[in-house]
């Protein structure tokens, strides 16, 4: 790792990006310097909205559309890119300086073959014949590891899985052999146990052929493994830089040690013996296609249970299955000792009103016309006959539970920060007064601060009220935060269920080892020694 | 379970595109029935009758009888319903009712020997019309999209608008006065028969093809426009960007290919207005085609040729639109190679 880097490739110097919303420029990024030599990779980290993607794209000399560099000057092997025209900037765009998307599923076209995406680049710099790119490619696959290299190029986007269109991606990115890649959060679409496999792949290839590379993410575990150094960002200014190790042992400042510590929460587990909740020997299915297999959870009262797995395993299937939106083909859901019905539409109010549901996306969980106040208040009046000022009372009340002041009654979903929603959400499920509360990866698209106030948050309704969490998640920090008991489904069928001490303690079955050995930890050598492990 | 295994290899046979464009032309079959008992009850609700069309208030009772009779129109609805549909799928349209007058003098001619040269002569509008609207339109909205927002975009988007807007009868009177009359190059009538030769049929038709492709151009025009500009925030679009391709490249190579589909929707609309919608252009430039053909018929209470003409343009429609169908599915991938 620790190659010499004497040699500038890239200079930027007191960059200022502003973006237009709302009828007017705002300022993005606020005077950042960032200096890359040959073969360096620097971590860029920071919370949403801190101009991580903004900086990086400036590193092309692009700047997305309703955006614009203000100042400032990219010096990009000695040419100012900063003062060019795009027709000036192409040549290098795809040539000299490559880009790897956040999601490989949206950034190849549908209409294209693989591997005709992987060459254009490369083709049209006139840096290799289409033969010979075609050859390259699919030794660029080769090294990638991707199954079945000589012909998967030949397959359109949608016919490969998630983790391989990342991949090829990163080809179609080295294909020209750039002097510089910027990888824009290449795997938060991923799950942890293909996550592995692409950075692993990724770090060999940067290193293989020296480029350097601007590695964007908000998980430090992974930066950690990606990157020699790593600069935090902060509502578009730097908070700090320095060499990887010394970020991660002693970071300077108070904001980066927050971003630190907030893998640090841990709730101590409780056994629970009084069962509120029961699938037993569920099976569900789509369609024709199966997802559930003898799929049996028990939920203790006044608990959290956190179901874990990668995207597929049926985590929200089984979900789908307790709210009564899929009623299974086999098995049965109890609540307290009773069988529910298991169509939504045979269950009473009453019944309906102890389960509810809170969503990963609180954008779209929310009616975008309707206020915080009714909202909140429409479980209110369903399930509880308030109107008026009771309602109104009661909705301030929800409101101060979840720490925000009834100024926030009249305010709109769009008014509301990404957290603020989350909250919002919480409140509508608490009106009802619920027994179990189903979280389907309620904190998976918050910051990690956010993350953090939401998860407190849920943990002390649960000490005041008793309320029972179904926690649905793929990551292993928050499940570590939250649960009593975890549940590890694969591929449709539960692995195992246990308290989390169990569950996180060797002997694992096969896949809870793969799935905890793939979780990223702060340790810059853990990919390294992981890989040498599982060889 | 062997059973099933053979079913299942015995669905894989057909390619998934071949047995979706198979369902869509079953579908078809049935629109275009539906759509016929829909005409047929449609025009037995008309007023009055052929009988007393042709035979005028005078008539007595039984010459009106007889003369029913004669046609058939004495039969209860279903019946006339099955025979007519009977007949038309041996090929048969059935015998005009006109010429056929209380003189005892049967003059009448085979709808078909009536639609046919009148259908021939919409079908040529209509080609000559789109051959140049079509990849007008397309050209236009391409290059819209990919100067977007230029002083020449603008200006597209203005004329064709107000081409749009204005009522068809107006741009072709316009035309006219223009370019038959002030300056005259076209002639301002398109009176063509079947001894017209090429050259000077086309000719004949200029003003009516040009007036044509002003009124639909600019719906395609703005389709083809919003279909790609819709695309352009797509992450692949900046992606095709930041890998350096061009502006051209980005608009012909990453986003006109998943475009087609919506394109070819509106494409097809306009071709099939072209057939079954341009009857007042006919009329302004005396053009015999099927349009001013059906509006006689309905007027003389000629069922036969109204039922053909409706039916005619019902299948032009189902068809436009399923090739617009097939389009939308053979540009799609996804469909054409499923994982």
């Amino acid at each position: 790792m620790s190659i010499e880097h004497n040699d500038v490739l890239l200079e930027m110097r007191n960059i200022h990006i502003e973006g237009f919303s709302d009828e007017q420029w705002h300022p993005i990024i606020k005077g950042v310097d960032l200096t890359l030599k040959r073969g360096q990779v620097l971590g860029l980290i920071g919370e949403s909205g801190a101009g991580k993607s903004t900086l990086g794209l400036a590193a092309m000399g692009f700047a997305r559309p309703g955006c614009r560099i203000t100042q400032g000057s990219i010096h990009f092997a000695g040419v100012n890119l900063a003062t060019l025209s795009e027709a000036e900037k192409r040549p290098y765009w795809g040539n000299r300086i490559a880009y790897v998307a956040q999601s490989a599923a949206a950034a190849f076209n549908p209409a294209h073959r693989l591997i005709d995406q992987t060459c254009e680049s490369a083709i049209r710099a006139n840096i290799q014949s289409a033969t010979e790119s075609r050859q390259d490619a699919v030794a660029l696959y080769e090294s990638l590891q991707l199954p079945d290299a000589g012909n998967i190029g030949e397959r359109y986007p949608h016919q490969v899985s998630g983790g391989q269109l990342q991949r090829v991606m990163t080809a179609m990115a080295m294909s020209p052999r750039p002097d510089l890649i910027i990888f824009d959060e290449p795997t938060t679409a991923l799950d942890v146990t293909t996550q592995v496999e692409v950075l692993s792949a990724m770090r060999k290839i940067v290193e293989h052929y020296g480029a350097a590379a601007i590695y964007i993410t908000h998980d430090l575990a992974v930066v950690a493994q990606m990157a020699d150094d790593i600069k935090v960002l902060r509502y578009g200014e730097e908070v700090e830089e320095a060499e990887t190790r010394t970020m991660l042992e002693s970071p300077k400042e108070e904001y980066t040690r927050s971003l630190w510590s907030v893998r640090a929460l841990e709730k101590s587990e409780e056994k629970g013996e009084d069962i509120v909740l029961s699938m037993q020997g569920i099976d569900a299915a789509y369609g024709s296609a199966k997802v559930l297999h003898n799929v049996s959870i028990n939920l203790p009262r006044g608990k959290t249970v956190a179901v874990v797995g990668e995207s597929g395993s049926g985590k929200s299937t089984a979900a789908r299955v307790i709210t009564g939106l899929l009623p299974p083909s086999a098995g049965s859901v109890q609540f307290n000792g009773t069988a529910l019905p298991a169509a939504l539409r045979e269950r009473t109010p009453e019944q309906l009103q102890r389960i509810q549901m809170i969503y990963q996306m609180a954008d779209t969980a929310m009616n975008p016309r309707q206020t915080v106040g009714e909202i909140i208040g429409r479980p209110l009046e369903f399930y509880l006959n308030l109107s008026g000022q009771q309602r109104e009372k009661r909705v301030i009340e929800l409101l101060e539970m979840i720490e925000l002041d009834e100024s926030f009654i009249d305010r709109l979903p769009s008014e509301l920060s990404g957290g603020q929603k989350q909250r919002v959400c919480i409140a509508r499920a608490l009106a009802a007064e619920p027994d179990i509360i189903i979280c389907d990866e309620v904190t998976s698209a918050l910051d990690q601060i956010v993350q953090e106030g939401i998860l407190q948050l849920l943990l002390r309704l649960q000490n005041e009220f008793g309320i029972s969490y179904l926690f649905i998640t793929h990551d292993i920090a928050t499940v570590k935060a939250i649960s009593d008991e975890i549940v590890v489904m694969f591929q449709g069928e539960v692995v195992e269920q246990g308290l989390k001490s169990e569950i996180l303690t060797p002997p694992h079955p096969e896949y809870t080892e793969l799935l905890l050995s793939s979780v990223p930890e702060m340790d810059p050598d853990w990919l390294t020694t992981l890989l040498k492990e599982r060889v | 379970m062997v059973a099933r295994q053979g079913l299942r290899r015995k669905r894989n046979i057909l390619h998934p595109v071949l047995a979706t464009i198979l369902k869509r032309l079953g579908l078809g079959v049935a629109t275009l029935f539906v759509v016929s008992a829909i005409i047929f009850s449609s025009i037995s609700l008309l007023p009055g009758d052929f009988g007393e069309a042709v035979l005028g208030q005078a008539a007595t009772e039984e010459t009106v009888a007889a003369f029913r009779r004669e046609l058939g129109l004495d039969k209860p609805a279903p019946v006339r319903y099955l025979d007519w549909v009977a007949s038309v799928l041996k090929g048969d349209f059935g015998t005009s009712f006109s010429g056929r007058a209380a003189s005892g003098v049967d003059r009448s001619r085979s709808v078909a020997e009536l639609i046919g040269p009148r259908l021939k002569n919409t079908l040529f509008l209509a080609g000559v019309t789109a051959v140049i609207a079509v990849p007008l339109a397309l050209f236009l909205g391409l290059t819209a999209a990919l100067y977007r927002n230029s002083f020449y975009d603008r200006s597209v988007n203005a004329m064709t608008l107000t081409t749009i807007s204005m009522p068809e009868f107006f741009v072709a009177y316009i035309l006219i006065l223009l370019l038959a009359s002030l300056w005259p190059v076209f002639p301002s009538l398109a009176n063509v028969d079947a001894s017209t030769e090429l050259a000077e049929r086309l000719r004949r038709i200029a003003l009516p093809a040009l007036t044509l492709t002003l009124v639909i151009v600019a719906h395609m025009m703005r389709m083809t426009r919003a279909a790609i500009i819709n695309l352009l925030a797509s992450p692949y679009i900046e992606m095709a960007r930041l890998k350096g391709a061009t502006r051209s490249e980005v608009i012909l190579k990453h986003a006109l290919p998943n475009a087609w589909a919506p394109i070819a929707t509106v494409i097809a609309f306009n071709l099939a207005y072209l057939v079954v919608g341009v009857v007042v252009v006919e009329v302004v430039f005396v053009y015999p085609g099927i349009g001013q053909l059906m509006v006689d018929s309905v007027t003389a209470r000629d069922t036969p040729v109204v039922q053909a003409c409706a039916l005619i343009f019902a299948g032009t429609y189902i068809v436009l639109n399923l090739i617009a169908d097939i389009i939308g599915i053979v540009t799609n991938p996804r469909l054409l190679h499923p994982r």
